[in-house]
Order: C-alpha cells, then structure tokens, then sequence
C-alpha cells in the first residue's frame, strides 16, 4: 500500500501537451477515480504511473521515492488493461504465476499464491484453461487475478469494464469495490464512464483537455461542481443548461418567464446573462397556472418514473418525475425548480458563479 | 538520467545489426560501385585505373547496346507487370471466396513464387526448345508460328520468352499481397453497398478498388523497380541474345562487367538505370500523394 | 420478396474452372520438368513432346545423386541457406521490433535507407564486394556467402516482422513489464513465442531467396567445393547442354526442399501481408 504524489507533471509527445502541470495526491489505500472523456488524458496520467510513459516535466512519487526513472518493472504496480493483456499462450495458472515468477519465488509459494487468489475470484476450475477458451467476464477476473495475486504497492486500472455487457459490468463493479475493501490497496481507477466513478471511488478526479477540473468525493462533485465540464459529466441524464438573465431579487428568467429564484450572489448585477444548470430530478411537475409553463415534446418511460422532454420557447430541458399524472406530447404543464436547485455558471468561463 | 538515456537509445540497439550489416554490406560497396563510373577500370588490364569523368556517360550516347537494352528493358519491365499484375489480380479475386479445399489450390497456384528464378528461366527455356518442350508444337498448331522453331532464337520474338517465364514467377507475389489486401477490408462495407443496391461490379468498381488502390500502387511500383533490376531470367535464357536483341539494361551490365570486364562501363550503365528507378519511384510516390490528397 | 443467389451453379462452375487454368498453368512446367527427368534416354526425342513417357526411369536421378558432386553442392545450399534464414531472420526481427515499437529519430532515415537497398541493380556491387571480402578470406567461402546473402535479405525480412508484430497488441508487452519483466525479457517470454508463426515465415522466405540466389554464388565462389546448388546446375547446364534428363532431374532436386518449405510456409505469408496491409 503506498502513497503517489504528482508534483506539476506534464506530458507532450511533441504535438502540444496532453497533460498540464497536474499536481494530485492519492493517499494510502484510498480508491480514485481518473474520470473524463476520450482524450482527456487519463490513461495517460495512469500510464506516467505506471512507468510506461515517462513525463516531461515534474515529479511522480510513490511511498516519497522520485519514480521518474524508476522502470516499471521496479515500481511494484499491478495494472489491468481494458484489453486484459492476458498472455494468449499460457493457461490462467501460468498468466498468474508469471509475475511471481519473474521475481523467483520458491515454486510452493507460487501455487499457493494463485490458488488463493483463484479461489478469492471464483477461477479455481479454469486454472489450467487457456484465455482463448474463457468468456469475457472470466478473462476479467484473470486480468484482475493476475494483478491481486502479486500483492503489489497499488492498482492501476484502464477501463477494465469497458469490454463487458451491462449487467456483468455492474456485477464486476461490485466486486471490484469489495476486494478493495478486503485488500485495502492504493487503487487508481481510469473510467469515461460517470456512474463507474459515481459508485466506486473514494474520490473522483474530473480531468478535461489534460488539466484537473476538480477533485473530490462523489457526492460533493454531484452537489457542488466547479464548472460545466463537471456538472455536465456527472449525473443521468445530465443537468440542463439553460440560458438565463438575472432579474433583481434573485429571480431567474429564461425566454421571459421567471424560472427559479436564487439569493442573488455577491457582484453580480441584475440584468446579467449567464448558465443556469438544473438536474432533472430535482425538478417538478405541476399544474401550468402554478409553475412556469412549458409544452411536453416527449416522453419516456424508466420504469421507475418518467424522464420528460419539455420546450421552454427555443429552449429544451430534460425532467426526471415519479409523479403518476398523464403526460402527451404538445401539453402544457408547469414547472417548479424549488430553491437550492438552480446552479449558476459563467456562460464563458463556464466557471460556477454561486 | 541513466534509464532515460538507455530508453532513448533502446531502439538504435534494436536496428544496429541490421544496419550496419546492410551498410556494409550494400552501401558502402555501392557508393564505391559508383564511383567506378567515372572510373577507366577494366579487368585484368594493369593500365585501366584513371580518372575519366564523364567519358563513360558520352559513350553511352553513341552506344547502340544501351539504347536496345533501355528500349528492352521498357518492354520488358511494362509488359511483365502488367501481365502479372492483371492475372495476379484475378487469381486474388478467385481465391477471396470460399470453396472446397481453397487452402491446397492456395499452395499450388502460389508454387511458382518458391521456384528459384534461375531454375524457372532454365524450365522455359526447355519448355520452349522445340526438341524436348511442347510449347513451340503448341503455338505451331495454333497457327501463331510458322513452324514450330525455338522463339528464343528468333530475334523478333526471343523476348517473349523471359516474358512468359516472368508473368509465371511473379504471379503468385501479386496475388500474395491483393489477397491480403482483399482480406483486410471489412464485410460490412459489401453489405452496406449490396443494401444500397450495388451490383458485383459496381461493388467492385466502387468498393474493391479504391479500397486496393494503395497496395496496388505500393506493390506495382516495388515490383517494377524489381523486375527492371531482375536480370537473371534473361541471362539464363537467351544471356541477352541473338545479337543482343533480348538485353535490358541489367543484364547488359552483367555482360559488360562479366563478359567485356569493363566494370567502368558497366557501372556509369548502372548509374544510369539506378537514377531512372529512383526517378520512376519518386514520380509514382509524388503521383500517390496527390491522389490521396484530392477529396 | 425475391433472393437473388450470389453464387449460382454457373457462377460456381466458372470460378472453379478459372481456377482451374490458374492451377494448370502454375503446375504445367513443373510436371514437365518431373517428366522429362522421369524419361529414359532413349525415349527422349522420339517421345519428346508426349503428355506422358511410355516408359519412366529413376536412371537420371541415380546419375546426378552418384556421378556428380550435386550432392556437395546441395549440402553447400542447405548450409548456407538454414544459416542465412537463422541470421537475417534474427537480425530482422530486432529490426522489426523496432520499427514497430518506438518511434526514435532518424527513423524514417533507416526506413529509407532500408528501401534504396532494394532497388538498385545489385550487379553493380559484386566487383566492390569482392574487393571487400578477399582480404578477409570470405571470398570462396560459405561464410562469405551467408554473410552477403543475410545482408541482401534482412530489409524485406524486416518489414514482415514488423507486419508481424503489428498484429500483436502492444498491452501484451507492457503487462510483462508491470509484472516484473525488463523489455528484453517481455519480448523473449511473451512477444517472440507469440510471433512463432511469423518467424517461420520469415525465415522460410529468407531461405527460399538464399536457396535460390545465383549471382553472387557464381562470382564469390569459383571452387567447386563451395559452390551452391544454383551455380552447380548452371555449371552443369553449360557443360552437358543436351543431357536434358540429367539436368531436370537435378532440378527436380533443387525444388524439392524450396517447394516443400514453401508449402508450409505460404499460410503465414498471407497472414503477414494482411496484418501489414491493415496498417495501411
């Protein structure tokens, strides 16, 4: 278990920098999060981690010892890849030995390592199988077998789930955060996927256009994202962003109806356009002579409730409802953002305001 | 420092052999092959040695040999790629289906190509010897030939025997590369064109070639330099006879330095050839680029 | 809704009997050449352009295996070409690995210079390379030979590792080395068993061309002693022009282990070129 410290690590493969002086802080055995779109420079990030990568400028530690020029095969990290990279021609046993025995451990200790490791993922049966012969949610488990097995310093993940069908991945997830609770290892998690992040991670580290957006615990980047990269990442379906000009008192109006009311935030004056951001599910319905009035465009169905398309003018927003009333395209509902709701974002920094 | 210095300098480690084999081997010895054109050096002759400039360059001009053997070698190079090129790409169509036992045909149409060139000039030339091969009986029949006489001693025609022998060679190398090519474009794309209403040919016009064209391109120009410089069919058939009537340029090297000893000479006619290639490579590279450019 | 069958029966028929041609063609010297060497002497110009000898006789082959030294020169071959196939193949799959795995500078450089080497006329640099290896005594040499014919060969062998090598994931590698393997020993471990195939190819290929080489066979090597199967037969074709059962039969010795490796091999060739052909 060890902790890794990035000091203003950068990388640029000579086509302009994919990663801008991060600086970040994992510490002992706590789960993070590498969260954002393709490109964004999160597999990178891991990658300078791992040592298959080497950074530009900057310093990586791990346990306070500089890595830069540590290989990795000295870095004493287990990574699973989102291919799995397991070894087409070794059975699973071997797959599992083989890092150990890249270290000469005694035979025994080498057998019994992996059985113990089979057995903790359900792999006993298949150990002399080779990974031609597995399905996708067995290779998995060897990907992840193999990394456990070696007891490493931390884990590092690369979109491990990103190969498997809805319900395995949400099964693995499971598991996933369960041998991290009994193992409690460092682990460094790269996911483009918000609810893979949502459900597993101590913290989340939000990365855009290789440079950290926020960093924080799930629930503190749900309520109180920084900007319009993080709130528009986080959350199913996504907030709504909605053009908006600041009336006096705080009230809030889009394509002239006033929508919310806020306290209005210190300097900014009335009159002012600006975002305003509203997750669907903290909107509700009600009768169109109450709320602001919007016209239904479609409608669809959860199971557990409804997410409704609505028009305000020009403007579309999404609404999540368990409400029972009937609901068709073209009728006119109104709509009432309680108060807390509403958040504020600069329309050009995309900045919070509030 | 010291592992970013050994990353850096991993991949010359890797190359080094390789290079400085070939650089021994082939470049230098080239450079100093070159050299030998501006050179008077004739074998076995103790005076030869100076200095000449670029006498060898002006005697090409009024030499008749060079003039018949770069017309040859045109003829020579054009007819055989095209030939091979063309049957090539039938062979890789037919074979891009399946059907029973498509691997043992694979392996015995593709045989030619593991027939050593030399081995396969010697069996068509016995192919065409009127005394123990069928060929001039064959053409003979078909009334292509007056009587059934060895075409590798008739100064008209003894060019198409190392023609022949060469389609047979390098057949199996074009159909080698286009049905890899063939089978590295995805299905799908078919049957998106086969929904959209595409008939076989229009799907071959419209999907098969331009997703060939850069292997087409790539491969003919490799082969041309090839079967330009490949000598070794035309000496042993006809060593570049009757009366030079059959020389390229290459083997008429081969005849220069081998048969004459006059390696000065032999190597300003090499000079040359290796200039026209170098020039035909980079027109097709040039030609390749602005194809790929235009939308 | 009406199907139209891709493949009717007429389709079908005319496929197979292009095919057909295609195998005859390819296969017709060959068998004449087997038929010729399989002709008694005296059947020979009376029957010379008969499908098939009424009669057919080993006695060519007895001759050429016992009162030639077609056999030296057929051990010569196979030392040359099994050593050249081991050392360009090795030698290209470091090259291959390379050119596949890093990006470094004065890589398009070495591609390049890889190129040239195959495309100008190599009669050129004989006289050169004999100057070259005289002085140190590989010249009438099998040495010599194996040493030319692995630098002529090593380009090309290059490029189809590398095709090779592109067809494996580069994960694989990188997994190694997470788990405690240097490059090295990712490459020797996981790498290289999985390229198994590809080698073969490889070296099959090299094989083949060394087998096949004539030039500088003949112009390195003028002792009989060390001369290869190619300058022997030629040797042989100028001296005996009209012993016809003679030289086909070795010639049919010749083909044999050329053909029989390349029966094997021509699977992993087509491999190799689609692997390199996705890569554009």
């Amino acid at each position: 278990m060890a902790t890794i410290t990035l000091s203003n690590v950068s990388k640029d493969y000579g086509g302009g920098p994919v990663l801008r002086g991060m600086d970040l802080e994992i510490r002992e055995g706590e789960f993070v999060a590498l969260m954002g779109p393709s490109g964004c420079g999160k597999s990178t990030l891991l990658r300078l981690i791992a040592g298959l990568e080497e950074p530009s400028g900057g310093e990586i530690r791990i346990d306070g010892r500089r890595v830069n020029e540590v290989a990795p095969k000295d870095r004493d990290l287990a990574m699973v890849f989102q291919s799995y990279a397991l070894y087409p021609h070794m059975t699973v046993r071997e797959n599992m030995s083989f890092a150990l025995k890249q270290r000469r451990l005694p035979p025994a200790e080498i057998k019994a390592a992996v059985e113990a490791a089979a057995s903790k993922l359900g792999l006993t049966g298949l150990l002399e199988r080779k990974p031609k012969a597995l399905s996708g949610g067995q290779r998995q488990r060897v990907a992840m077998g193999r990394a456990i097995v070696r007891n490493p310093k931390a884990f590092l993940f690369d979109e491990p789930l990103s190969n498997l069908d809805a319900r395995l991945r949400e099964q693995m997830r499971y598991e996933i955060r369960k041998l991290h609770r009994e193992l409690g290892a460092t682990s460094v998690y790269v996911t483009h996927d918000q609810v893979e992040a949502m459900t597993m991670a101590d913290r989340i580290v939000a990365l855009n256009d290789g440079a950290i957006q926020q960093v924080g615990s799930p629930q503190d980047l749900y309520d109180n994202p920084a900007n319009l990269f993080v709130a528009g990442f986080l959350g199913s379906p996504p907030m709504n962003f909605l053009d908006a000009t600041l009336a006096p008192e705080g009230a809030l109006v889009v394509e002239g109806q006033t929508l919310a009311h806020v306290s209005p935030p210190a300097g900014l004056a009335a009159g002012t356009t600006l975002t305003l951001g509203l997750r669907p599910e903290r909107l509700a319905l009600t009768d169109p002579t109450e709320g602001t009035a919007v016209r239904v465009d479609v409608v669809e169905t959860t199971g557990t409730g409804r997410v409704v398309h609505l028009a305000l003018g020009p403007q579309r927003l999404k609404l999540f409802t368990m409400d029972p009333r009937p609901l068709a395209p073209g009728d006119v509902v109104g709509l009432v953002a309680p108060p807390g709701a509403p958040l504020l974002f600069d329309p050009v920094s995309g900045a919070r305001l509030s | 420092m010291n592992r970013t210095l050994a990353l850096k300098l991993e991949p010359y480690f890797y190359t080094a052999p390789s290079l400085l084999l070939i650089a021994a081997i082939m470049l230098v010895p080239l450079v100093t092959g070159l050299s030998y054109a501006f050179h008077d050096l004739i074998l076995l002759d103790p005076l030869s040695g100076d200095f000449v400039g670029l006498d060898h360059f002006r005697e090409m001009l009024d030499d008749d040999g060079f003039w018949t053997a770069l017309r040859n070698t045109v003829v020579w190079t054009a007819v055989s790629v095209a030939l091979q090129f063309t049957f090539g790409l039938v062979l890789a169509l037919l074979l891009n289906r399946p059907f029973p036992a498509r691997g043992l045909v694979q392996a015995l149409v593709f045989l030619p190509w593991a027939v050593p060139g030399f081995l396969s000039g010697l069996t068509w030339a016995w192919l065409f010897n009127p005394v123990i091969g069928p060929l001039p009986h064959w053409l003979h029949g078909l009334g292509l030939l007056a009587t059934p006489e060895n075409i590798l001693s008739d100064p008209r025609l003894a060019l198409w025997g190392p023609i022949a022998a060469n389609v047979w060679w390098g057949i199996p190398f074009f159909a080698i590369t286009l049905l890899a090519a063939l089978q590295s474009i995805p299905k799908d794309i078919y049957e998106a064109a086969a929904m959209d209403g595409a008939g076989p040919l229009l799907r071959f016009r419209r999907v098969t070639l331009p997703l060939l064209a850069p292997t087409i391109a790539i491969t003919v120009m490799l082969r041309t330099v090839w079967v330009a410089n490949f000598a070794e069919l035309i000496v042993v058939m006809t060593k570049g006879g009757p009366a030079d009537a059959t020389q390229i340029l290459s083997s008429y090297i081969f005849t220069l330095a081998f048969q004459r000893l006059d390696f000065g000479y032999a190597s300003a006619v090499a000079a040359v050839l290796l200039l026209l290639l170098l020039a035909y490579a980079a027109a097709v590279m040039v030609l390749r680029h602005a194809m790929t450019e235009r939308p | 809704m009406s199907k139209t069958t891709p493949h009717s029966i007429g389709a079908r028929v005319l496929h197979a009997l292009a095919l057909a041609a295609f195998v005859a063609f390819a296969l017709f010297p060959l068998f004449w050449l087997l038929k010729v060497s399989l002709t008694p002497d005296d059947l020979m110009y009376g029957e010379g352009v008969r499908l098939w000898p009424s009669r057919v006789t080993l006695d060519h082959y007895g001759s050429v295996l016992r009162h030639s030294q077609f056999p030296l020169f057929f051990r010569n071959s196979l030392i040359v070409s099994a050593a050249t196939g081991l050392l360009a193949t090795a030698a290209a799959s470091a090259a291959g690995y390379a050119f596949s795995r890093f990006r470094f500078r004065g890589k398009a450089w070495v591609v390049g210079v890889m190129l040239v080497s195959q495309m100008f006329p190599l009669v050129i640099i004989v006289a050169p390379i004999f100057r070259l290896l005289a002085p140190l005594g590989l010249t009438n040499s099998l040495t010599g030979l194996v040493v030319v014919y692995t630098a002529f060969n090593t380009p090309f062998a290059a490029f189809l590792m590398q095709s090779f090598f592109e067809a494996i994931p580069k994960d694989l590698e990188e997994a190694a080395m997470m788990d405690g393997a240097t490059r090295f020993q990712a490459l020797r471990r996981v790498i290289l068993p999985l390229t198994l195939p590809g080698l073969a190819a490889t070296g099959g290929f090299v094989f083949t061309a060394a087998w096949s080489e004539l030039l500088f066979s003949l112009m390195l090597n003028s002792s009989a002693a060390v001369s290869t199967f190619p300058a022997g037969l030629l040797g042989f074709v100028s001296k005996f022009s009209v012993d016809f059962g003679q030289m086909m039969a070795a010639g049919v010795l010749a083909l044999l282990p050329v053909g029989a490796f390349f029966l094997v091999i021509q699977r992993y060739l087509v491999q190799g070129l689609t692997a390199g052909a996705v890569k554009g």
